[in-house]
Formats: C-alpha cells, structure tokens, sequence
C-alpha cells in the first residue's frame, strides 16, 4: 500500500525544491480540493488560479497558439487545405499526429488529412516578407487541389514580420471567388497556450464560414456536436448512437467533418457542447447570432452516454424520441455491463491521476468510477477557472494581458436568422429535468475533497506524485508516456488513447475497459527486477560438493 | 486511396508550396544532439509550443523521455526581447532539475527579434543563474534555414565552441569520433568497433544510453549516456578526428581543427560494405593500429550475404526520401548490391548532396530523379510514373508504399511506427547486416505474396 499522505503535504513536497518565485506562483495553482459551499445545489469551491502564463525553463506539458489552432480545431477537417505558413517544422509536427480520423462518404471525395502543406518559409523571406511566396503557394495549391475552402495559419515569425495573411486571403479570395479562403493569426506566442489558439479558431471559423452555407441533412431533430474531435473514431461510435436515435447530426466540430457541414451548422435547433474548453465560444456566438440554445454533454462512459443521450430526449420533450433513446440505451447496455463485470474485478479499487488538455480530465473519471477506479489527483494543461469550478464563474474570472489579446467577438442577433431563445421559464423547466442551459459544472465539486488539483502540471511534480502516490494508473500525453513508464507505472495517452479507441459511447467504453485492465494487469511490469537482483547475497549454503 | 489527390503527372510547377516535406525545422536536431550529452538539459529559446512538438516526435520516434526545457515566450517577450525569459528559466533549470549542462537553442521566433545569445548567456553567468562549474551551450538554429541535419550540426559544434580544449602539452593516444545524426544504436556501434580495434576514443555526441535506456523501474532524468563535460573539453587534446557525415558532422571537426589543431578526416556515413571499410581504413590510419580478425570476419559476412542473394538484389529499382548523409551512403550500398536507386528526394538543401552521389548513380547508366530540396509529393509522383520494388525513408512513406502497394523500409527520421532502430545499427558491417537481411525480408515477402501457387517456392 501506497504511504498515505494528504494532499496538502504532497503540495508542500511539490514546491519545496522551487526557487521562491516559483514556489509563489504554483502555490496557487495547486489546491487540494474542498466543498466550501453551495452554489444551486452543487458544491463550490476555492478559486484557482489558472491559464497564466508557463514559467520558463520549467518542463510543461503545455504546446502553444498554434497547435491548438491548426491541431485542434481546424485539422481533423478533412477538405479545407490547411497551409501553414511559416518554416516547415510548424506544418511538419502537426502532419497527422493527432489521430483524428475521418471517412469520406466516396472515393471521389476530397480528403487533404494526409497532405502537409507548408510555404517553408526562407531567410530571403523572413528579411523581404512571405507574403509573395504566401500568394504562390495559394496559387498552387488550389491549381492542384481544387477545394472550396483553403485557410493560413500564421506561425511565429509571421507575426513579427508583419505578413498579412488576412489581406492575402482576401486578395485571393477575390481572384478566386468560387474558394472560401481566410487566415488565423494563431502565432504561438500568442496567450498562454493552445487555449489561445482554440478561441482565435472558433472566431474565425464563425465568422468566416458559419453561416455561408445552407445544406441542411434531413430530420426532426436536428444538432450539431461542438468539441469532439474523432480521436481514435470517437465521431464514428457516437454517429452510430445518434443515428439509432434517429438523431442527426448536422455538424462536428471538428471530427469526422466538413467544410460544407460547417457552413450549414446555423441551421440546426440544438448545440451539444463535449469538449467545453476548445468550443465555448462558438456554442455562445452561435446562440447570440442565431439563437441555438446550447448544453454540456459527456460521452464519455456507458452511463455519461446514457445521461446525455436522456438529457438530448428530455430537451426535445418528444415521446418518441425518449422511446428510440431508451431502447437504445436498453440495448447497448447489456454489452457494457458484461464487460464491466469481467473487468472491474480486475481494476475494482486501484487509482489512477489525470493530467490532460481542458475537459478529458473530467470525463475519463466517469469512465474510471465505472471500473471502480478513483482518480486521486487531475489537473488541466490549459484549462481556464470555469473548466475547473463551474461556468458561473466566468464573471468573476480578471481578464489579464495575457488573455485580452485574443479577440473577443462583439456577436449581435441575425436579423432574418435569428430565433427566439430559450425563456427563463423554459430553461427552469429544463433544469428540473436535470439539463443546465449555458452551463458547465467544473472538475472540482465533482472530485472528492483532498483529492490533489494542479494546474498545468511540470515533470518535478509528476515525480513527486509517482513516488508519493504510487497510482495504479497515470494519464497524459506523448512526452509523459516513457516517463512514467520508466517508473514502473503504466501511462495511458489520453490526448491521443496509444494508438487505439474509441472510447466513447457504449462500444468505446468497452474497449476503455479492456484496455485499462490490460494495462494496470501489464505482466511485462511485474518483470523489472532480475532474479540476482531479487537476493543480490549468495546463499552460504551454496558450495561446492564434489 | 490515402493520397487521392496526387497525380503521376503534375498539374503546375510548384514552386512556393511545399507538400509533405522530407524534412523538418532546426531546433530538433539541436535538441536531438544535445541529447547526447551527459547531465544535460537541452533548451529551447522560443515559444513553449516548439519544445513540446520537438519532445514529443523525439519521442514517438526513441519510445524514451525526451527531457528539454523552454523560454516560453509570450507576446511580450516576443517583443521586448527574451533575455528576461532565458534568465529565469536557467536559474529555474539549475535550481529544479541540476544538470551539468545546458545546450540552448534559438527557434525562428528568437532569431526573428534577434536575441543574442551569447550576450544573453554572459548575463546569466553575471547575475548567477548559472552556478559555477556548470556550462552552457549554444547553438544558432533558426527554423527558416537548413534543416533538422543542418540544426545538428550546429549543435555538435556548439559543443567544441562551448567546451574543447587543448590543456594536454602534446596530443593524446585518442581519436574523436563525431558519429553524424545516427541513432544511438549507430553510436554505440561504432564505439563498439573502435574498441575492437583497440583505439581509445571521444565519441560525441553519444545518444547510446539515453535514447535507447533499459527499463529499471526507475526514472532517470539523466540516463547514463551521453559524453561527458571532461570528455569534450578533452576533445581538444585528441592525435585525430573522424567526422561521419560531411553535412552533419564536418563543421564540429573543423571547428576542432581550428581551435585546437585537431587534424580531421570527414568520411561518408559508415552504412554498407565500402563505406565501412573507407571507415575502418581510415580509423586505423589515424590511430596506427591493425585491423583485427574479428573485423576481417564481420566484413566477410557482410559480403557474404551480398553474393549469396544478388540474384535478389539485382536490377531491383528504389525510391528514396532522407536525409542528406543518409541518401548518399545508401545509395552507394544499394548500388553495389546492383540494385537501382531511380527517385531520390532530400527535403535538406544543399548543392554538394548530388555531387556526392554522383559516383554511385553514374554507374546505373540510366537517368535517375534527383530533387534536392525534394518533398514527399515529388517522389509519389515519380513512383507513380515509374514503379519501384522497394521504397526506403520515414514512416510518412508509408501512405504512398500502401497507395502503391510497394514495400517500404523504414530508416531514417522518423520512424514513428516501429521499433528496432533504438537498439539494432544500420552502420558498419553489422548494420550492413541488419538493413540486408531487412530490405531481402521486404522483396522476397513480396516476391511469396505475389507468386501464382505453382510458382510459389520453399527454397529461396
């Protein structure tokens, strides 16, 4: 058994190696949770103090503006030509890393997704400006790929050198007019994370391309699923679920997606919200302009799927879509309790820690209580307050430097488009049914109290949580994985699930299940020591008989 | 189709946009190379999100921590200079994570603004952020030049800027060996044959042990590879250096040569038969020695291979993508087994790279496609015109080798989709070995796959 210590002395034995500053600043950023109150029935608790800049030469998990511009949201669609423009490493990296999968319906029909397209930028074009070559390229590649929209991402230099990729884009669009073309200004030195990148995103995209289309896919009930990103085919469990529903789903943002698709994501009558910290934006913008009511979804685990698809039914009061939903559920779910009767005996009371992007840390504790797991400590890489204590923190959270230089949209109502929202009557109503309009509840008054919360956690702590807490199980990403490995402790990539999944919906989480009981059950990690260093003293029976 | 958008023919001549390069930016091959000494933290001067792309495809590439640091620059800093940032994150690295050594890097957004880093560096020592003893490297490594080969290079002589010496009154019965961008198999390879010649040598930088490190239940932020902070500043006092590798290599050694009056020989990579023997040939040279049997017994495997499969190996035709001092090696190896290297791309630029080749691909006696800097969409292309039996470079190739359904042999940066480079060299006659018997598997599975049952063989 792992030494017990709390999660107040486990903070103190994280900061004291840190230089005082440090220590200053990650005191805040590291909590031990606490139910300090109540807020409409659920718990609050402290303020922690997040999305602030990563100190230097500090190992991070943290990847920059860019990455979560071009990475996150924009890349796991699969016919925009995405040209980045900068030096080819920003391009390279972010050349099919992320696994989001897809799947055109034809042959015929495009997909980039394989294609890394890049200006390589040269010194000639750092000294005289890149916009030259920014045009050539544009040129090129729609003389080659023929799409109906085309996008820039500016990386680092970029910015400085003051190319300007939006006067570009106009200046093409206008040549070519049959293009959709328009640039982000997602320099990795913009804010403090990829957060940053996912808000320049959202804004460009609505304002750019949301709107302009107007293809609707037929039915009654009509939605678009904003921050799932097919990791691994999550899109594709939860398109079947939402198909045997008799749900349609308009649009993901972005898995599994289309240009077209989003274009014509105005015309729907609900937004459902997965991944909150990349998306928020574009659920409220698209709520002001167009008056889509929006609400928190998780499928993640059979019983989120289950509450979420039941929340879908309830929002739509219609008796038989809440039929369709229930016979789903009744039918997916002998499957799921199966397998979790042949795995949680196998997992039933170990522990795991959750280190990851802006909303996977809370959903994957649903997916490890199903196994009986309980998650001791989790944290955000660049999560905001409201990710950590609930959306109706938002008007509390200070604005600082930082953050103020990503543009926040004035959005006003469409006037030929926009629908009456959502009365307060109608939204209590809704409440009682167990649905928060415009809300997220946050990490913290879900995890027990003295389970350990740190922002933006560093390898030092990683450490020190290791050898102190000795989990079952340790959840992060790619530069985590052999770290923690090499300790002896399993590491599961959340960002991108090692290479496997889904692990949404009801299939998904019986693939999680099996795979988390591989892994905390891994033989291979029983095998560390070999036998002469099990009892390095030779016996003294041993001897020579002859 | 993965590429379904890539034609044989193409529609324009591009010339601006670059698609699915052969290449990546600087900083991660300065921080591949830094990886090679011991007791280091590599840094990277730039935003947060370069060092987490660069850790992170080290990574998927080694299966093994990649520990390196950050200046994470903010708009700020981008601004008003990252002296500050670079300040606070030496002392936070000395303080947290105690190294020796610290190899800092530039990015394109440091160079960009025109940071100085050796003024920079002067300051932190000044104000005490580097405690005494310890070092700091640097290393110029804009992403806008060169590549990830020419970010290595740099690296390696910032290595000799930063540290070799001449404090021996005459030079020493050692030989440095600087390995060119190999892996740490390749490294310890070529340790391993420099020891069966009996020749004492420096070999930097020496990722062996570091990127390859066994699992012990224990995490080590510093494994027990890498060269050493004395063993490079010993560097100065060596009789002799061997740079494997001109593009990779060559400008430590002459940099050696220059400071400290180390005569240098610059060798081509030691992959393949002949490669290898102008590597022990001039080892033994240098340091005076002979060549053992053991050697003797190594190379005549090699070659026996070699004869014994021709009839597989001959006449059959290859597209390759990598880099430079790779290519040119291969090419030679495939050459003399009589196979025909027909498309050849390098995403690295450089005009010596075909220079370099030439040799080899004059003796084809037919035309070959040659584009250097090249991209992954060029050699498709080509493939598409002319068909090949086996293509050689990155796990990028891999959508076209299934595109194509030609066999692909995975060597190079990076290989993102198996494992064995780590621990199995490609140099020497060993690694000769090791790439034959790969590149013989991959043709004659092919060969089993395709044959009409009755002409399908148990002998082979």
């Amino acid at each position: 058994m792992a030494p017990k210590i709390t999660a107040e002395e486990l903070k103190q034995e994280m900061l004291k190696k840190y230089p005082a500053k440090v220590a200053r600043k990650r005191e805040k950023q590291i909590l031990a949770n606490q139910h300090v109150g109540e807020f409409e029935g659920r718990p609050t608790v402290p303020a922690i103090a997040v999305n602030s800049r990563t100190i230097p030469g500090i190992l991070s998990m943290r990847g920059c503006a860019y990455a979560g511009c071009k990475g996150v949201v924009l890349g796991p669609t699969r016919d925009i030509v995405h040209i980045v423009h900068g030096p080819i490493g920003c391009s390279y990296y972010a050349w099919l890393t992320r696994r989001n999968q897809t799947r055109p319906e034809r042959l015929t029909d495009p997909n980039f997704m394989t294609y890394c397209f890049s200006t390589d930028m040269q010194e000639e074009d750092i000294i005289y400006g890149g916009e030259k070559k920014l045009r050539k390229a544009i040129e090129e590649a729609i003389a080659i790929f023929k799409p109906r929209a085309l996008d820039i991402f500016s990386t680092c230099p970029v910015g400085l050198i003051g190319d300007d990729v939006h006067a570009v884009a106009r200046e093409m669009e206008a040549k070519y007019p049959g293009v959709n073309i328009f640039a982000f200004s997602c320099e990795g030195y913009k804010g403090v994370s990829q957060s940053a990148g996912h808000h320049i995103a959202n804004n460009k995209v609505f304002t750019d391309v949301v709107g302009l289309g107007d293809t609707r896919k037929p039915g009654k009930f009509r939605m678009n699923l904003l921050g799932e990103y097919n990791i691994g085919g999550d899109s594709f469990e939860l398109e079947r679920i939402f198909d045997k529903c008799g749900l349609t789903l308009q649009a993901t943002f972005s898995g599994n997606s289309t240009y077209e698709e989003f274009a014509s994501s105005h015309t729907v009558d609900l937004n459902l919200v997965m991944c909150h910290r990349s998306i928020n934006y574009m659920a409220e913008m698209m709520e002001k302009k167009y008056g889509i009511p929006w609400f928190k979804v998780n499928f993640i685990g059979a019983a989120a799927t289950a509450k979420s698809l039941r929340h879908i039914a309830a929002y739509y009061d219609d008796e038989e879509l809440t039929a369709r939903v229930e016979a789903v559920i009744a039918e997916e779910m002998p499957a799921v309790e199966a397998a979790q009767a042949l795995h949680r005996p196998a997992t039933e009371g170990k522990t795991a820690v959750l280190f990851l992007g802006g909303s996977r840390a809370h959903h994957y504790q649903e997916l490890f209580k199903e196994l009986g797991m309980e998650t001791v400590s989790a944290g955000y890489e660049f999560a905001h307050r409201d990710d950590y204590e609930g959306r109706h923190v938002l008007p509390t959270i200070k604005v600082d430097a930082d953050s103020r230089n990503i543009e926040e949209l004035e959005v006003h109502p469409d006037p030929g488009l926009y629908r009456e929202p959502l009365s307060p009557e109608a939204k209590t109503a809704l409440k009682a049914k167990g649905i928060l309009m415009n809300g997220y509840e946050g990490l913290m008054p879900d995890m027990a109290e003295g389970a350990l919360i740190i922002d933006d956690l560093n390898h030092h702590e990683a450490e020190v949580l290791i050898d102190k807490l000795k989990p079952a199980l340790f959840c992060a990403g790619i530069k985590e994985k052999y770290v923690i490995q090499k300790s002896g402790v399993p590491m599961k990539q959340l960002h991108n699930y090692d290479y496997s999944g889904p692990y949404a919906g009801f299939q998904g989480a019986v693939n999680f299940y099996r795979e988390i009981d591989r892994m905390v059950n891994a033989t291979p990690f029983t095998l560390t020591k070999a036998p002469w260093q099990e009892s390095p003293e030779l016996n003294a029976a041993y001897a020579w008989v002859g | 189709m993965l590429l379904r958008h890539t034609p044989a023919a193409p529609a324009v001549d591009r010339e601006a946009l670059t698609i699915n390069p052969a290449k990546t930016c600087q900083p991660i091959g300065a921080m591949y190379a830094a990886l090679g000494v011991h007791n280091c933290m590599p840094h990277s001067h730039g935003s947060q999100g370069c060092c987490s792309y660069h850790r992170s495809m080290l990574t998927r590439h080694y299966k093994e921590p990649v520990m390196a640091a950050t200046s994470c620059f903010t708009e700020g800093a981008s601004v008003f200079g990252g002296q500050a940032n670079l300040l606070e994150a030496l002392g936070n690295i000395f303080t947290i994570y105690a190294p020796d050594v610290v190899a800092v890097h530039t990015t394109c957004l440091s160079e960009t603004i025109g940071d100085d880093l050796k003024q920079m560096t002067a300051k932190a020592i000044e104000s005490g952020k580097v405690p005494p003893g310890k070092t700091v490297l640097l290393a110029n490594t804009p992403s806008y030049v060169g590549s990830h080969v020419t970010g290595f290079s740099t690296m390696v002589k910032g290595m000799v800027d930063g540290l070799a010496a001449s404090a021996a009154p005459h030079k020493l019965d050692v030989i440095n060996i600087i390995p060119g961008y190999v892996e740490p198999s390749d490294m310890e390879e070529i340790k391993r044959l420099a020891s069966a010649l009996g020749v004492r040598t420096i070999v930097f930088p020496d990722t062996s042990g570091v990127l390859n490190g066994p699992m012990t239940g224990k995490f080590r932020m510093y494994p027990a590879g890498g060269v050493t902070v004395e063993q490079l500043r010993a560097a100065g006092d060596s009789r002799a250096t061997l740079a494997l590798g001109p593009m990779a290599s060559s400008a430590a050694a002459k940099a050696l040569d220059i400071k400290c009056h180390v005569p240098c020989e610059i060798l081509e990579l030691p992959i393949g038969l002949s490669a290898t023997d102008k590597f022990i040939d001039a080892l033994r040279r240098v340091a005076g020695v002979s060549v053992p049997e053991s050697i003797n017994r190594e190379r005549g495997q090699l070659l026996d291979v070699m004869t014994d499969m021709h009839q597989y190996t001959a006449g059959r035709k290859v597209a390759l993508a990598g880099d430079p001092d790779h290519l040119v090696a291969l090419v030679d190896f495939l050459v003399s087994m009589d196979m025909q290297p027909i498309h050849i791309v390098s995403g690295t630029p450089g005009k010596k790279t075909l220079e370099r080749m030439r040799p080899s691909l004059d003796k084809l006696g037919r035309p070959v496609n040659v584009k250097i800097p090249g991209d992954l969409y060029q050699l498709h292309q080509w493939i598409k015109q002319e068909a090949v039996d086996l293509i050689i470079g990155g796990t990028h190739c891999k959508y076209f080798a299934r595109d194509e359904d030609t066999p692909l042999l995975r060597f190079g940066f990076p290989i993102l989709d198996r494992v064995g480079h780590q621990y199995f060299p490609s140099v020497g006659y060993k690694g000769g070995l090791r790439l034959l018997e790969k590149i013989l598997d991959l043709l004659m599975d092919r060969q089993d796959r395709d044959a009409p049952e009755e002409k399908f063989e148990l002998v082979m």
